[in-house]
């Protein structure tokens, strides 16, 4: 697999690293990876950062996930970029906001490196 | 489900202290891959010098705190991120991350609560000397478990 540049937004620093550390445990090989701690970080992020892959939590200060989502989307750079979700919410109503919103993957936490492993190379086009 | 039930009422009616047990076992097993079980309250009490707590809002109201040690929260944070953590920033951000997995997960579980109800972002308090003030007055449910040896407090306050 190539080596990839991944976005990790959740306003945890020590969720950032486990996020991290689980994908290279799934054996994704990561370029480079940037990190921010709410919505609005990220999208500044993504103005002068090109990823392949963006995983986001939810619950943020200044700017939530779902909200995230939703402006990801006004970012020429970002456009088709998969984004799944990592996130203590679990309800079905969240899931759908989510996909609605255009991610393409959610994790419940807490997760395992294997529910990485299953939910994220698949929106890389791998299979798990 | 009735919503004009109250939480505490409820919390007895559904016996939610199983299900806030069967929480934190997950979040400890998954998380810090440590197997906890609960024990006798009477036999453990905790020097409860880091508190962990997240705010509960709409279908259920309340707040859930996680205290322990000094230590014990070194310990959380190492399991969590191993040899690397070391400051008490990182200590508190892995303390205040398994508080909020244990709420996130304990309303998953909870049937009819888990859409309709908020997580605050996680607080963190270091040092014993303080009192805790919570219009979350009703009732508790409150479990003890042994995480290497030391005691770990998870109680959830809930709001009449």
């Amino acid at each position: 697999m190539d080596k990839i540049r991944a976005l990790i937004v959740d306003d945890s620093s020590v969720m950032r690293k486990i996020v991290e550390r689980s994908l290279r445990q799934a054996g994704i090989e990561l370029e480079k990876v940037v990190e921010a701690s709410n919505g609005a970080e990220a999208l500044a992020a993504l103005q002068s950062n090109v990823v392949d892959l963006i995983l986001c939590d939810i619950n943020m200060p200044v700017m939530d996930g779902l909200e995230f989502v939703r402006q990801v989307a006004t970012v020429e750079s970002a456009k088709g970029v998969p984004i799944v979700m990592i996130t203590t919410e679990g309800s079905e109503s969240h899931v759908v906001q989510a996909l609605s919103a255009g991610a393409r993957g959610y994790i419940r936490k807490p997760f395992t490196p294997d529910q990485v492993k299953e939910h994220v190379l698949p929106v890389l086009g791998k299979k798990p | 489900m009735n919503t004009d039930t109250s939480f505490v009422t409820r919390s007895h009616e559904e016996n939610w202290l199983p299900i806030l047990e069967l929480a934190v076992e997950e979040v400890f097993e998954i998380m810090l891959g440590s197997r906890v079980k609960p024990v006798a309250q009477s036999e453990h009490t905790p020097n409860e010098e880091f508190t962990a707590m997240i705010g509960l809002a709409g279908s259920l109201c309340g707040i859930l705190t996680v205290c322990c040690d000094a230590k014990t929260a070194g310990q959380v944070a190492k399991s969590m991120l191993g040899d690397t953590a070391k400051s008490e920033e990182e200590i508190a951000d892995a303390l205040g991350e398994i508080c909020n997995m244990i709420a996130g997960n304990f309303k998953n579980k909870l049937a009819g609560t888990d859409e309709r109800c908020m997580l605050s972002v996680p607080s963190v308090i270091s040092g014993g000397e303080y009192s805790l003030h919570s219009l979350a007055d009703g009732s508790s449910i409150e479990t003890i478990l042994l995480f290497e040896g030391a005691p770990v407090v998870v109680r959830l306050q809930l709001k009449h």
